[in-house]
């Protein structure tokens, strides 16, 4: 089974064929920053991207992933080291506290970002609904999504005045 | 190829904690057992203190509380001062989301006066003979380590400074510091240039030590982001679950649904030719009382345990898996939430329970002079942790008698004194590194999920890393009892609360009352901390227990988390039967401003809860008029040494949904330490609360009925309210944050509601009467 993540082809053991790609990430691969929360969906905190789209890695079998582009947390910065505007704002807000279910909120964020570049808090809201806190860092997910949101913007600006 | 040097070995998580191990034991032998501050050399030069935590105040007036597993020896952490100019501090204290591996070594860079960006965090490993107490519990790393870590860097600055004075060939007294740099008129050094000279000059004794004035403070109090941010949004390993050793094997572990059945039977067979699975074994369990807090027994409940090359495997296999279990245990048809809440009603009717917790004045006497008489019967539920990381942890039993366990404990010294019981083997060979904790809570405070790890690993003899289901983790805690707060309270003809009576029921294994703690009397004291009775002429708490097998433990302000609900709403009830503002009342109960026990942190103080309640008024603007269907309400606790006061501005609809629309959070706790890091815990502290709202664990038969997020509806981003947080900078010594935020806010949601519907809530969770939030 061949798996396409962060822009790298990976072999994977066929044997694995029926296991959630939370697994196959996280054991088989070594890639232990998309996280296990629930198992069923059901809070966000293996969130990764299938083809640009949100989906739940603990939900997914990881022979449902062949030949489409996933991109996970640790694929999120560019190559070159320079972080996601998200992760940018993530940390010049302090948003962490125990910082398990981070990967999978910025994952979510990064998605919505991707097709919604300025969101309202009710955008915010409606993407992120999947994604439990158990620390209760909402308040700040939400600033650091419009900080990162409006950094997005400075820079295309500034991009297209060059 | 990387060169082997000292630095990046430090960086390395593997090779970097067996060096820091080996470089720690070299230089413990080295040091000198004389004084308090030590000095050693390091391998490349430099300057190396070692401490010893000279216990402040609050230190010692909770040391005697908890249990010392340091042995006693005098040597503690270290602050690196390096040639090349960079600052490694250790933050020896378990890290589960409150902060303290950025807040507790600002408080050493702070009187070191070394610029942040100079400073290199390295966590500590677990050795209480060299770090001192490790421990994330009770809101206490700031307080007990606040003094030590200042003078630790008082000392090292103070020996910088006499390095560039033998320098400059000029008085130390005339040399100044800051950020990382040491001045004498034109004249600059670094603390690298001078770090090695550093080393050989006179530890300072700790009372010589000048500790800077708070108002000097340039890094306290600022918003520092976290040391560990970089690697938590790029995915790094940190956490427990996150483990992965060479030759290691994963696992799960099966217990019964009912606490304490063992396993009759199961398809091990079946299951060990699944793909991907290596072994499946039953274990028997150890100890016989699982249902209390004791985290340095070995104490594990029975189960099959399930061994594969895969966490994906070993789930995969946990679904085929069938137990027959025993069903003879004494809880398999105990424990039942309906039963629980049917014998609760009734004996809530007597006002007097069967154990008696504090005595002021004469209850009797109140009622019998009262203008009115308040009662009011609370219930609220059982509830799990549910950290979002469920309980991992990865063990390796070796052949040469060591082993080592890489896991998040709060208390790692206990659990591994429990994994030394189990093994039969001395503490010292066992190394535990100790890992970020997805959350904690209190969850991590017992640590039968490793004492379970190191059971599996002495039978696989390979690294092992047991990982729980959410299921796993839901059903099988050390739950938050549930509990009934039975009140009454007498008012004179001014409307003041003269008497305060509580029959609380609770919950144990044996339906005993645990005598108070202190001194037999045959009147005890009602607890130093228990806002209102602390303050009330005439208290009567009394307490009866029901038998209950369902292990219970420590959640997020324990006792306070509930009894903050079901005072705080009933002391509104009073309020209102007095025809009063809730705010004038609360203020009129706490009489001349003192400190109920001067000196004693534990104590409550009335000037500093009027503070925190006339700012939480001010800055919500408390007596505004608000559009219909719309309310403040107001709520205070004292609690882990902290007084918060929350306001919460609340509207209800025609269906009975509440909505919070915004919390201000109001705290003296002293001076701040890390800004960013205190309002992210009263921030989050709202959320903790809400959820609390809305949440339960039932059982049955003697099982947990909630099995995932689906039944267990923790908050929501959508549900999220604004809140603004207010500090109280007070001249008093700073306690912790992580517990004292949560207790006001649910009360003072309930009695906005209150103020809206004219329906009082005492039901936890408010579904049960019908509301939604």
């Amino acid at each position: 089974m061949l798996l396409k993540i962060n822009g790298q082809e990976h072999v994977v053991d066929d044997a694995e064929a029926s296991t959630p790609l939370l697994w196959v990430l996280r054991d088989a691969l070594g890639m232990v920053g998309t996280k296990y929360g629930c198992g069923i969906g059901f809070c966000g905190a293996c969130t990764v991207h299938m083809d640009g789209e949100p989906v739940r890695a603990c939900s997914t079998v990881a022979s449902a992933a062949q030949g489409r582009d996933i991109r996970t947390i640790e694929g999120l910065a560019k190559e070159t080291g320079e972080l996601h505007p998200l992760q940018e704002a993530w940390i010049a807000l302090d948003v962490p506290q125990c910082g398990y279910c981070q990967a999978g909120q910025i994952m979510s964020a990064a998605a919505l970002l991707a097709k919604t570049p300025n969101p309202s808090d009710a955008d915010i809201d409606a993407a992120m609904a999947g994604n439990i806190c158990r620390c209760g860092t909402y308040v700040r997910i939400r600033a650091a999504i419009h900080m990162a949101s409006s950094k997005m913007a400075e820079r295309q600006t500034a991009g297209e005045k060059v | 190829m990387r060169t082997i040097d000292d630095s990046i070995l430090l960086e390395d998580p593997i090779l970097g904690r067996v060096f820091a191990a080996e470089f720690a034991r070299r230089n413990a032998k080295a040091l000198t057992r004389r004084g308090f501050i030590k000095v050693t050399g390091i391998a490349g030069g430099g300057l190396i203190l070692a401490f010893s935590l000279k216990a402040g105040a609050i230190g010692k007036a909770f040391a005697a509380e908890e249990k010392d597993t340091s042995g006693g020896v005098d040597l503690n952490a270290f602050v690196q001062v390096r040639p090349d100019g960079k600052v490694r501090i250790y933050a020896k204290n378990p890290e589960l989301g409150q902060g303290v591996r950025t807040s507790l070594p600002m408080i050493a860079a702070e009187e070191l006066d070394v610029a942040w960006d100079d400073v290199v965090v390295e966590q500590a490993w677990l050795d209480e003979k060299l770090f001192g107490r490790q421990s994330a519990g009770g809101s206490m790393s700031t307080p007990t380590n606040w003094m030590p870590l200042r003078q630790v860097g008082a000392a090292a600055r103070t020996m910088l400074v006499a390095a560039a004075a033998q320098t400059w060939s000029v008085p130390a007294g005339e040399i100044t510091t800051s950020r990382t740099k040491l001045h004498h008129g034109d004249k600059v050094l670094t603390y690298g240039d001078v770090a090695e000279k550093a080393a050989k000059q006179p530890v300072p004794e700790v009372e010589s030590l000048k500790l800077k004035d708070r108002s000097a403070f340039s890094l306290l109090g600022q918003r520092i982001t976290g040391v560990d941010n970089l690697k938590l949004v790029t995915g790094q390993p940190l956490f427990s679950i996150d483990v992965n050793v060479p030759g290691m094997v994963f696992a799960n572990y099966t217990k019964a649904p009912a606490f304490g059945a063992r396993v009759k039977s199961a398809n091990l067979d079946r299951i060990k030719q699944l793909p991907g699975i290596l072994d499946a074994f039953v274990l028997d369990g150890q100890g016989e009382d699982y249902t209390s807090f004791s985290p340095a027994t070995p104490i594990y409940l029975p189960g099959v345990a399930i061994i594969g090359t895969s966490t994906g495997a070993v789930f995969n296999a946990k679904r085929e898996l069938r137990v027959e279990w025993d069903k003879t245990g004494p809880n398999v048809s105990h424990d039942s939430w309906t039963a629980f809440a049917k014998a609760a009603a009734e004996l809530g009717k007597k006002e007097e329970g069967e154990a008696v917790n504090g005595v002021v004045g004469d209850m009797a006497a109140a009622r019998k002079n009262a203008k009115a008489v308040v009662k009011g019967f609370y219930t609220f539920n059982f509830v799990a942790h549910a950290p979002m990381e469920p309980q991992a942890c990865a063990a390796h039993v070796k052949d040469d008698g060591t082993v080592e366990i890489w896991s998040s404990a709060q208390l790692p010294g206990q659990a591994a004194t429990a994994a030394s019981k189990l093994l039969n083997v001395s503490l010292e060979s066992i190394h535990l590194d100790m890992k970020r904790g997805g959350g904690g809570f209190g969850r991590r405070l017992n640590c039968d999920y490793m004492t379970e790890t190191v059971a599996i690993a002495q039978r696989v003899r390979k690294p092992v890393k047991l990982v729980w289901t959410r299921e796993d983790d839901m059903t099988h805690d050390f739950f938050r009892p549930g509990g009934f707060n039975s009140f009454t309270a007498t008012l004179d003809e001014n409307g003041k609360m003269t008497g305060f009576q509580d029959h609380m029921i609770g919950f144990s294994r044996s339906g005993k009352v645990p005598a108070p703690r202190g001194p037999a009397t045959s009147t005890p004291k009602p607890p130093a901390t228990y806002f209102p009775a602390v303050v009330t002429p005439n208290v009567r708490l009394t307490q009866t227990n029901l038998v209950a097998f369902t292990p219970t433990g420590p959640w997020r302000a324990p006792g306070d988390c509930t009894l903050a609900w079901t005072v705080g709403s009933f002391l509104h009830e009073v309020s209102t039967a007095a025809k009063r503002d809730h705010v004038e009342f609360l203020l009129g109960m706490l009489g001349e401003p003192r400190w109920l026990d001067p000196g004693n942190p534990s104590a409550m103080h009335t000037r500093r809860t009027a503070d925190v309640i006339k700012l939480a008024a001010e800055k919500s603007g408390w007596g505004r008029k608000l559009p219909s269907g719309r309310a403040l309400g107001i709520s205070f606790w004292f609690c882990h040494l902290g007084h918060v006061a929350s306001v919460a501005e609340v509207s209800v609809d025609k269906q009975k949904h509440i909505i919070v629309h915004k919390v201000w959070q109001v705290a003296d706790v002293g001076p701040i330490v890390n800004l960013s890091g205190a309002e992210n815990q009263l921030q989050g502290a709202v959320i903790d609360a809400l959820s609390a709202m809305r949440i339960k664990v039932t059982m049955e038969d003697g099982a947990i009925e909630q099995t995932n997020f689906h039944q267990y509806p923790v908050r929501r981003i959508v549900e999220t309210p604004e809140v603004e947080v207010h500090f109280i900078p007070s001249e008093f010594e700073p306690t912790g944050l992580g517990e004292p935020g949560l207790p006001p806010v649910g009360p003072a949601v309930c009695n906005a509601v209150f103020s809206i519907t004219g329906e009082r809530i005492r039901t936890y969770p408010v579904t049960e009467q019908g509301f939604t939030i």
